[in-house]
């Protein structure tokens, strides 16, 4: 049984509308988990049905081993950082971190002994009288983590905590979550709309839709191996064909798309040899095309609606038949008056995934 | 330009109407003149020792005093919990609940010091004192349940629901997260409510009885057997305290922003 498992739940703001429908999740220990996702997709409302802000109305809870599912969310020791940081406004950096050893009776001294610790372990040391208002952005965020690690937690959730820091702090405070992470083995689950943020922290993706689990695995497979239409759109693969499987062989797969014949050699595990003759769909990055030459494989003649110089490259929308396609392709735009050309896919850089229906 | 002028004219006017009166009665509470009489006449301090002297102002005012106190406290005791519920929590009725916790300060007082009156005093047959705080409570309560749903609005769930995650039950973080922070809301409430039932007329004017009145009701039937000036220098006293508590409060605390 993994460390973290939650069985059928059902859960949600409002009784009797849940975002999460029969959701099963399970974590092992010592995982960094991002759930990942679109606004809305149910990834929020599962942290907090972990921590036990929301009491699922089916299902169960279990961390560790014991069940947590009636459990109320000040006794699972469960660390909790928010996006924005929650600190205790009228408290001082210390005793915003103090806050759950006291809670706990721990003794003075070893409270003095531990805020000390984790406040040296996120580089606060000597901020311990100011008060979060005199502050910065990834200086509060430090005192939320040390807030939340010093306690011992079972396991860690994040909702966020970087979305609210300009790009360079955010990269910092990434490398160091990844750093704490290592040295303090703590399980950790982290939510996020940010595809970066989720490929460099995690160990697993799971990326959710619609209170559903769209795709779970390393980053790399979330990124090169989308299983779902929506993962490839959410990771970038923007283009889709769809064909009709015309041959699937053990590297390669042929693709039919209005005469044209495509190769791809990133077949979706998902495809066997029953769907040949079925309908399939092809996924490509705009920043995969390249300008043909001649038609044959995978090459097709489109009709180009704009181009849009970039300076290094240029951006062209373009349909073949009734599919909007987009391309970004080195170099200035082709030359005017030609509004048909020849674009090619190399087929190392196609999903065959099956269709959409 | 044609515009800014026409603004300045207007400003102009709506202060002339504000403060104008207070002026008024400040000026007229120096006169020496045996009338309430615009200009005034001379000038003596004579007005203020009278004020003071009169048994029936020191005795209302501990009443009104006491009674806005109590009154406010009871209050604000209730309006906190039904503001901190209004807030965080969705339940069914709510709106018209809210409906009706406001309905003291919509329904002209009047009416609610006349329905006090049948109610407390010819039904329930409740000592005129013990109605008159009920009834300002009354009154009150909506004052409270509003100035404080208003800072608690700006008090992010988030720091609650940390403090909770970091151990303390909902009632601990409460006390521990959630008050400490809305302070300035609670006191902006408490001097809003206490002067509202300081200053209020229509319905003490319905619960006071033989005996038994109020600073403002007394002040009333001064009124209507003298015209000097002793009224004017009352008043200048009150505003004065007034302005003194209200300004104390916003440079301490800033509590405009809630009232």
């Amino acid at each position: 049984m993994a460390f973290i498992e939650l069985k059928d739940i059902d859960a949600g703001y409002e009784k009797g509308k849940p975002i999460l429908k029969n959701f099963h999740l399970s974590v092992e220990q010592g995982e960094l988990v991002s759930l990942l996702g679109p606004s809305g997709c149910g990834k929020t409302t599962t942290l907090r049905t972990i921590a036990g802000f929301i009491m699922a109305e089916k299902g169960s809870v279990t961390i560790g081993g014991k069940d947590y599912t009636n459990v109320p969310p000040n006794k699972r020791n469960i660390g909790l950082v928010f996006q924005n940081y929650a600190l205790f406004p009228h408290l001082s950096v210390f005793d915003n971190v103090a806050y759950g050893l006291r809670r706990r009776k721990v003794s003075k001294p070893e409270i003095a002994k531990r805020v000390a610790d984790v406040l040296h372990l996120v580089s606060l040391k000597g901020y311990e009288d100011r008060l979060p208002a005199q502050l910065s952005g990834g200086q509060r965020q430090r005192v939320a983590l040390a807030r939340s690690i010093v306690i011992e937690p079972e396991l860690l959730l994040l909702d966020e905590p970087l979305s609210n820091l300009d790009a360079k702090l955010r990269d910092e405070m990434r490398a160091e979550l990844s750093r704490l992470q290592h040295q303090l083995g703590i399980t950790m689950i982290y939510v996020t709309h940010d595809q970066i943020e989720a490929m460099s922290l995690s160990s697993r993706i799971i990326v959710m839709n619609e209170g559903l689990i769209e795709q779970s695995g390393p980053p790399e497979d979330i990124y090169e191996y989308p299983a779902t239409p929506f993962v490839a759109r959410f990771v970038g693969f923007d283009n889709r064909i769809d064909g009709t499987l015309t041959r699937l062989e053990s590297k390669s797969v042929h693709v039919d798309v209005q005469g044209v014949e495509f190769i791809s050699t990133r077949p979706s595990p998902n495809l066997s040899k029953q769907d040949e003759g079925k309908s399939v769909s092809l996924y490509f990055r705009p920043d995969d095309t390249q300008i043909g030459v001649e038609p044959g494989k995978n090459a097709f003649e489109v009709t180009i609606d704009f181009s849009n110089y970039q300076g290094n490259t240029t951006q062209y929308a373009m349909h073949l038949g009734s599919h909007a396609l987009r391309a970004v392709v080195p170099g200035k735009p082709i030359a005017d008056g030609t509004d048909r050309t020849v674009f090619s896919i190399p087929p190392d850089k196609v999903i065959a995934e099956k269709g959409v229906r | 330009m044609k515009n800014s002028k026409l603004l300045i004219l207007i400003t102009a006017m709506v202060f002339i109407f504000l403060i104008g009166p207070f002026i008024m009665i400040f000026l007229t509470s120096f006169s020496s003149d045996a009338i309430m009489r615009f200009p005034p006449k001379g000038f003596t301090m004579s007005w203020y020792a009278k004020a003071l002297n009169i048994q029936m102002f020191r005795t209302t005012f501990w009443v009104s005093l006491q009674t806005g106190l109590l009154a406010t406290a009871t209050a604000m005791l209730l309006g906190v919990p039904v503001a901190y519920a209004n807030i965080r929590f969705n339940y069914r009725g709510k709106g018209t609940l809210e409906l009706l916790f406001s309905s003291p300060a919509i329904v002209p007082g009047m009416v609610i010091g006349f329905a006090l009156l049948r109610f407390f005093v010819y039904v329930s047959n409740i000592p005129i004192v013990i109605g008159l705080y009920l009834g300002h409570t009354a009154i009150l309560f909506p004052y409270t349940v509003r100035v404080v749903s208003a800072s608690l609005r700006n008090f992010e769930g988030d720091i609650e629901q940390a403090a909770i995650s970091l151990g303390s039950t909902p009632l601990h973080a409460f006390f521990a997260v959630v008050l400490p922070n809305i302070r300035s809301g609670l006191v902006a409430a408490f001097i809003l409510a206490f002067i509202t039932s300081f200053n209020n007329v229509p319905v003490s004017l319905f619960l006071t009885g033989p005996g038994v009145a109020t600073l403002p009701i007394q002040m009333l039937s001064y009124m209507e057997y003298y015209y000097d000036p002793t009224i004017s220098a009352l008043s200048s006293i009150i505003i004065v305290l007034t302005v003194i508590v209200v300004q104390s409060a916003e440079k301490l605390l800033g509590i405009s922003k809630y009232v």
